[in-house]
């Protein structure tokens, strides 16, 4: 019945997207005082509406990169779960055969091609990969995911400018989440120009939207795909969002007092999950049933996960300088 | 014989790997223009087309992570700069991303991409126009460096380098480019990793890199004059750097003596004295001994870089002091007329 209104399974498969990336997400949460994860873990818990809602209105041979926090990237372009958490114990198994860590993210067969965590070093990557793919004449959109900090380096403006130069078909998706680390873009960047300013003072297609809300995020995403295969260059989308747990590591750090306590349960209060909930239910296309079997499937596919990683084979110590030279 | 500039050299080399592979991509501030790159990239647009052989924005970082890109996706960039010290600006896609691609993605990609870099003195070029930093780069495990010196192993080295599956430092000085050599023609390799047996000799061994290597043989021909027989070896690649034949060397000879165009301090000619000392001494007859630069940046006038720059006279001196021989005061006459920054008599710059 519910699945036949228009748009049901859409806003089903978003809200299914962003529940799964926060159960994920939680579960590392929980288990990372186990000292299993003996890496950093830069968690996207209330930021999950972007990675979702952009992915969503890719297709699949669409490629993706991103920076240091890119658990909910990875998991919406479809990376392996498996293949992270094993990376993220250091495991042989793991999608970088434990050499990378949860910062170094990598799954080409879902067409996620990398995440570092140097601020803004993937950004010109990824506008190289949508040059050689206008180069070699393929069909192709490249996707490189930033926060509001990487738009400070100058390699984000480098690159903005030559995908200009050759109207490349690739989106810069800037989630303003206000922090860099603990310093307020207020500290950063002046308060009366935002960040879509600069890049349409480029000349570049540039849009704000609710970075809380799946179904703008997608539908934005959407059309600056077409504007970018189409062969009118690239987009910039300035989605904001907020994150709701620390800059790095599991934990709540509102006690640190870089941020008020205010502020934080106001955007707690914009919930991307919560709101996607309501608009369907709003529109009688919510199943909560439904969506209670889909958290009993991941959370199942979670636990398999984590304890496949724990049985995993570390990698041998024989093997240390493995993979330095092709 | 054939003979070519180490410049057309190189140019040749370029028409070669771009005629035989498609993918091959070259960018750089000023590739196309028409002072070509000091003669090494003349004709190549017209050649090949202008989405192959492309200028950039004066935009180092971006333009480099740019061809990492590219190279992911499958085409096999070089990135030209026209001087070391541009390319500074990009450190963090040569040295932080391209270095550790293949490692720290556990082998997932490939990244064949080659970062050609112009160092070196010139014509009052100072000290931001001309710095020796090959050892900073050869210090990076996932990096290969390749410093040629001969017109024969540049062109072989850059086809080398562009066929590799990872990131390639390639480092011109810039006094090399005008000098004529026998150059092979057609599509061949100079295989990344060996060092050259540039001179055969049983005295002291004589190891150098790019421009020093060509010291290095005007000190060995007039020390055999002397009678002393000098082994010289052309380095051609720091990483990986050929131990066996610098060890080998030094076990026939006793002596050592590392030439480098640039300063000494945490460089490669300490990386060579270790090894001849971890790997070869009791061979050992003598401290070895090391020509380099003196520790600051390079001077712009011409009477302090007379003072800078060491030649073929302190080759000769750090030779005699290992082999326990009296200083010669002449070995560093300069001969009247001969000005150090100047490649040739006939240069008057400004370039």
């Amino acid at each position: 019945m519910i699945a036949e209104k228009p748009n049901a399974s859409l806003a089903a498969s978003l809200l299914k997207g962003m529940v799964r990336i926060r159960l994920v997400e939680e579960a590392i949460a929980a288990n990372y005082g186990r000292q299993e994860m003996r890496c950093p873990v830069h968690l996207s818990i209330g930021q999950e509406a972007p990675a979702v809602g952009v992915c969503a209105a890719l297709r699949d041979g669409d490629q993706v990169m991103s920076g240091h926090r890119s658990h909910a990237h990875y998991l919406a372009k479809g990376g392996s779960l498996n293949a992270m958490i094993a990376e993220m114990m250091g495991k042989e198994t793991g999608c970088c055969k434990g050499r990378g860590g949860s910062m170094h993210l990598v799954d080409l067969q879902a067409g996620f091609v990398g995440a570092v965590p140097i601020v803004g070093s993937t950004i010109p990557i990824a506008v190289g990969l949508a040059f050689a793919d206008k180069t070699l004449g393929r069909d192709r959109v490249t996707v490189a995911f930033l926060g509001d900090a990487a738009t400070e380096e100058g390699v984000f403006h480098e690159s903005v400018n030559f995908a200009l130069l050759h109207k490349l078909p690739v989106l810069f998706i800037c989630e303003n989440n206000l922090y860099s680390v603990y310093s307020p873009l207020a500290v950063r960047q002046p308060t009366e120009r935002s960040i879509a300013d600069i890049t349409a003072g480029h000349g570049m297609r540039s849009e704000k939207h609710d970075g809380n809300d799946p179904l703008a995020v997608y539908e934005a995403t959407l059309s600056a795909a077409q504007h970018a295969r189409s062969g009118k260059g690239p987009v910039l989308l300035e989605l904001a969002t907020y994150r709701w747990r620390e800059h790095c590591g599991p934990g709540y750090d509102n006690h640190i007092g870089y941020r008020s306590e205010e502020e934080f349960l106001a955007w707690k209060a914009k919930d991307p999950i919560e709101l996607q909930k309501t608009r369907m239910k709003h529109e009688a296309i919510h199943d909560a049933e439904d969506m209670a079997r889909f958290e009993e499937e991941v959370g199942a596919e979670i636990n398999e996960a984590f304890s496949l990683a724990r049985s995993a084979p570390a990698p041998s110590a024989d093997g240390l300088l493995k993979h330095l030279y092709h | 014989m054939r003979e070519l500039t180490y410049a057309q050299a190189i140019q040749e080399g370029f028409c070669e790997a771009m005629a035989r592979d498609e993918r091959v991509t070259l960018l750089g501030l000023g590739v196309p223009d028409p002072k070509g790159f000091f003669g090494t990239t003349t004709d190549l647009q017209n050649r090949f087309g202008p989405s192959r052989v492309l200028d950039m924005p004066c935009a180092e970082a971006g333009m480099t992570g740019i061809t990492l890109g590219a190279a992911l996706n499958g085409l096999r960039p070089v990135i030209n700069h026209q001087r070391l010290d541009f390319a500074l600006l990009a450190m963090d896609p040569m040295c932080t991303q391209a270095a550790k691609w293949s490692y720290m993605f556990g082998g997932a990609m490939k990244m064949p991409v080659v970062f050609r870099m112009i160092l070196g003195r010139g014509w009052g070029q100072g000290p931001q126009h001309s710095q020796c930093l090959h050892s900073w780069f050869a210090h990076i495990p996932g990096l290969k460096v390749v410093m040629p010196s001969t017109p024969a192993d540049a062109k072989g080295l850059l086809i080398s380098a562009i066929e590799d599956d990872n990131p390639v430092v390639f480092l011109e000085h810039r006094w090399l480019h005008h000098i004529k050599g026998h150059v092979p023609a057609g599509y061949y390799t100079t295989p990344i990793g060996p060092a050259r047996q540039a001179r055969s000799g049983k005295h002291v061994t004589i190891v150098a890199l790019s421009y020093m290597v060509l010291e290095a043989l005007e000190a060995s021909d007039r020390l055999q004059k002397e009678g002393i027989d000098a082994d010289v070896i052309d380095l051609r690649c720091l990483r990986p750097l050929d131990a066996n034949l610098i060890i080998e060397s030094v076990k026939k000879t006793g002596h050592l003596v590392v030439a480098d165009s640039a300063t000494g301090q945490v460089g490669v000619s300490a990386e060579i004295i270790t090894l001849a000392s971890q790997h070869a001494f009791s061979s050992l007859r003598s401290a070895p001994q090391r020509v380099c630069f003196p520790e600051c940046p390079t001077p712009t006038a011409p009477s302090l870089a007379a003072a800078y720059y060491p030649r073929s006279g302190h080759i000769m001196a750090a030779v005699r002091k290992t082999l326990g021989m009296e200083t010669d005061e002449t070995d560093l006459h300069i001969a009247p007329g001969v000005e150090l920054d100047k490649p040739n008599p006939a240069f008057t710059g400004p370039f």
